[in-house]
């Protein structure tokens, strides 16, 4: 097995290559400057020089979440993987397989306070699925390999290997993959039978049923997405995604209900409050899902399929559990339906229905339309009309109200093309994120869907985006206010807005152009169709300054620790919230 | 599920023993909330490089429910079992009680050391280590009765446990 004797870092670069890597996103510093030796002598991998390690990670996320592949950053020691919690912590909130190779000072430095040093292990292991610290450069390969089957296999995750400098050049052996079973780490993909039998009588009985869609399904790669839809065309249920698991579903779906959650449809939210039995595929029962939990979805029997244990009766007791992968479960409980030939209560579902397209008819995404100040959902209706024409569109997203607005004005037809920091809300995502996307899909329309707040937060790697003359879009909706902040603080604080609004914003045409970039602004609606035009045309990275209306507020709302029945639907609806409700209101986030 | 009533839950887990092995499990329940009573962890399998925690918690079944589930997603956790729930087993804690008094004292503790079947593990004019094992229980009450008669110093181990019957865990 062993082959020729080796460099440390030669093995590392050989292990990644075995494991189907072609790009990594990282760094270099004085831990890591073997590495970067033998990356220098090598044509296999391509380096991606990022200019913080915390834009390698979301960059490293957004490669792996529109690829399905895992996404590899290569960073200094110290400061170098301190950097890298933030995302390393967004990986692991929202299931994102990412391998994040960290340098180390050599071990007999270790514990020392040597220069550069970090508790590296210590400090990621609450934001990891799983660490490792190499000692010995035999050991080396081995590590990489598994580190690769940790990240992706199961609930997918950041893991980090921390590699200690005199481990890189010592010299050993490489040892290629192998297929044997973990010893102690085999996640389960296949579901029990009897609960799925189980859950198709259910399904099959129930009068008000939802599927409730999330990120598990997008994680069980695209034929989770297929199984899926085709078990909505044969039930004719009614489908909720999560923010997450948008395009799990295609948008156009007629039995597509919207969103859920705090800022999702009023149709989904009332479904989720009102239906009899709720069948939930890779979702997790969040708090921005869930709402008020002891008045969640107080009559429905809860089916629930998730691959991670611990994700079922975490928050919302279950009545019928399914651990396993979504696809395997899924294609299982088709089966099942179809050798019962089971059918749904026509009638019951009719009804259903009715109810259905009476919430929908109330068009909770409606706003006022303006002909003096750009309104955010029109600027995102007029760019969605633009992309419906194409099939090579990603979006991503920093954190915040466009988010949402992006998350309810934007379709997705397939999965994998929809990237945002769902579980952590990390603000700074989407920039780094798109330039990992563009990294991955050279020719496609990626655009990041921005804030002027968050997309400072890592402004820096639109000296990455010109060096690789990535040409990302970047669709700034300019309101000149922390716009989720702001409307918290008009909504539960008394309109004391603090510390909310940024003076001293830069030119964010100067800005582009200063990085060899486009630079567009629309001042009013009649410069948007323009200024979208423009931006989708240009062959090189644009950022796009839409001056938004500063007031506008992100509706439906659930305010935090309200029930889905008492969705907030826009400014002239009263938070229909008692005192007690809104005191616990005020604590939530 | 849906039971709001606490209870004890005594949790075997086995672990690969390596090094941050116990920090992933203690972090697990700090990071989360939950709560330890009494945690013990050695190598129990050289060979196959195992070690045996043994972890005290207390909460809702749904809690619980939780924690396990929590634990079996660690990468180095082999095995986790609710050895409350999974039929009888029996739990023993070991404690080290050092007294230190003189006179009628000294013979007080000597007399009831006997009655619990602590044995002196060690002796000077003034003072007796004595070391003593069995229930949580047990262990508290001997504490207990020691302290007028010139307790100074204990060491307890936590509990360790393992299922009744022939069956491994």
């Amino acid at each position: 097995m062993a082959q020729d004797r080796m460099t440390g870092s030669e093995i590392l670069i050989k292990a990644l290559s075995d494991q189907g890597v072609d790009v990594v996103f990282g760094y270099p510093g004085g831990a890591v400057l073997p590495i970067y030796d033998a990356l220098f002598q090598q044509n296999h991998l391509r380096h991606i020089l990022v200019r913080q390690e915390g834009g390698a990670v979301h960059a490293a996320e957004g490669y792996a979440r529109s690829t399905g592949k895992v996404g590899v950053v290569l960073v200094t020691s110290g400061p170098g993987a301190t950097n890298c919690v933030t995302g390393l912590t967004d990986a692991l909130m929202d299931s994102v397989p990412v391998v994040c190779l960290t340098g180390q000072v050599p071990t007999h430095l270790i514990g020392n306070d040597a220069f550069q040093e970090a508790d590296t292990l210590g400090i990621t292991r609450p934001c990891t699925k799983h660490n490792y610290l190499v000692r010995h450069v035999d050991d080396l390969a081995h590590v990489v390999h598994e580190a690769f089957h940790v990240a992706k296999s199961g609930r997918p995750g950041p893991v980090v290997v921390d590699l200690p400098k005199d481990v890189v050049t010592a010299p050993g052996s490489y040892t290629p993959p192998a297929r044997a079973r973990h010893r102690s780490y085999n996640p389960r993909v296949k579901g029990d039978l009897s609960r799925i039998e189980e859950a198709v009588d259910l399904l099959a009985a129930a009068k008000r049923p939802l599927i409730y869609a999330g990120g598990g399904v997008i994680n069980a790669g695209p034929a989770a997405s297929q199984l899926l839809t085709n078990l909505v065309d044969t039930t004719g249920f009614p489908t909720t995604l999560t923010l997450m698991g948008l395009g799990a579903l295609r948008g156009s779906h007629k039995n597509f209900i919207g969103m859920v959650g705090m800022h999702g449809s009023l149709e989904a939210n009332m479904c989720m409050h009102d239906c009899d039995v709720m069948l939930c595929v890779g979702a997790r029962f969040d708090d921005r899902v869930t709402g008020r939990v002891d008045a969640f979805s107080p009559d429905s029997t809860k089916i629930h399929i998730d691959i991670d244990a611990s994700s079922i009766n975490k928050n919302i007791p279950i009545h019928v559990p399914i651990v396993g992968d979504c696809a395997y479960v899924l294609e299982d409980l088709t089966k099942v339906w179809k050798s019962r030939q089971a059918r749904p209560d026509g009638k019951a579902l009719a009804e259903w229905w009715d109810r259905i397209e009476r919430w929908r008819a109330r068009k909770s995404f409606g706003y006022k339309p303006s002909a003096d100040v750009i309104k955010p959902q029109h600027a995102l209706d007029l760019l969605n009309a633009r992309l419906r024409e194409r099939d090579d569109v990603y979006i991503t997203t920093e954190v915040g109200q466009h988010q949402m607005w992006a998350a309810q004005f934007i379709g997705f037809e397939k999965p994998n093309r929809w990237m945002t920091s769902g579980g952590l809300g990390t603000m700074g995502y989407g920039l780094p994120a798109a330039m990992g996307v563009q990294v991955a899909h050279p020719d496609a329309l990626v655009i990041d869907v921005a804030g002027e707040a968050s997309v400072l937060m890592n402004i820096q790697e639109m000296s990455t985006i010109a060096q690789y003359r990535l040409p990302v879009k970047v669709f700034i909706l300019n309101n000149r206010w922390m716009g989720m902040v702001r409307q918290w603080q008009e909504f539960f604080f008394g309109g004391r807005y603090a510390e909310s609004y940024m003076d001293s914003l830069p030119d964010f045409v100067k800005l582009a152009e200063s990085f060899g970039a486009v630079g567009l602004r629309a001042n009013g609606p009649d410069e948007l169709d323009s200024v979208i035009d423009d931006m989708i045309a240009a062959p090189k990275a644009v950022i796009a300054d839409i001056r938004i209306d500063p007031d506008e507020n992100v509706y439906p709302m659930i305010p935090a620790g309200a029930a889905h029945n008492q969705i907030t639907m826009s400014p002239d609806d009263e938070v229909k919230l008692d005192a007690a409700h809104k005191d616990e209101g005020m604590v939530l986030v | 599920m849906t039971s709001n009533d606490i209870r004890k839950a005594t949790i075997a887990v086995m672990v690969d023993n390596e090094p941050g092995v116990l920090a992933r499990v203690v972090g697990l329940f700090s990071g989360r909330g939950y709560n330890i009573d009494s945690l013990t962890v050695s190598e129990v399998d050289e060979a196959a490089h195992l070690s045996r925690i043994t972890i005290v918690t207390r909460g809702t079944e749904m809690i619980i429910e939780q924690i396990k589930a929590q634990l079996r997603r660690l990468v180095p956790v082999h095995r986790v079992s609710d050895l409350t729930v999974e039929g009888a087993h029996v739990e023993r804690e070991l404690a080290l009680v050092k007294v230190a008094s003189s006179g009628d004292k000294r013979v007080e503790a000597l007399r009831i050391a006997d009655i619990f079947r602590a044995r002196a593990v060690d002796s000077t004019i003034g003072s007796f280590v004595f070391e003593i094992t069995g229930s949580v229980e047990k262990l508290s009450a001997f504490v207990d009765l020691m302290r007028p008669l010139g307790l100074v110093d204990v060491s307890r181990t936590g509990v360790v446990a393992i299922s009744r019957g022939p069956d491994a865990l």
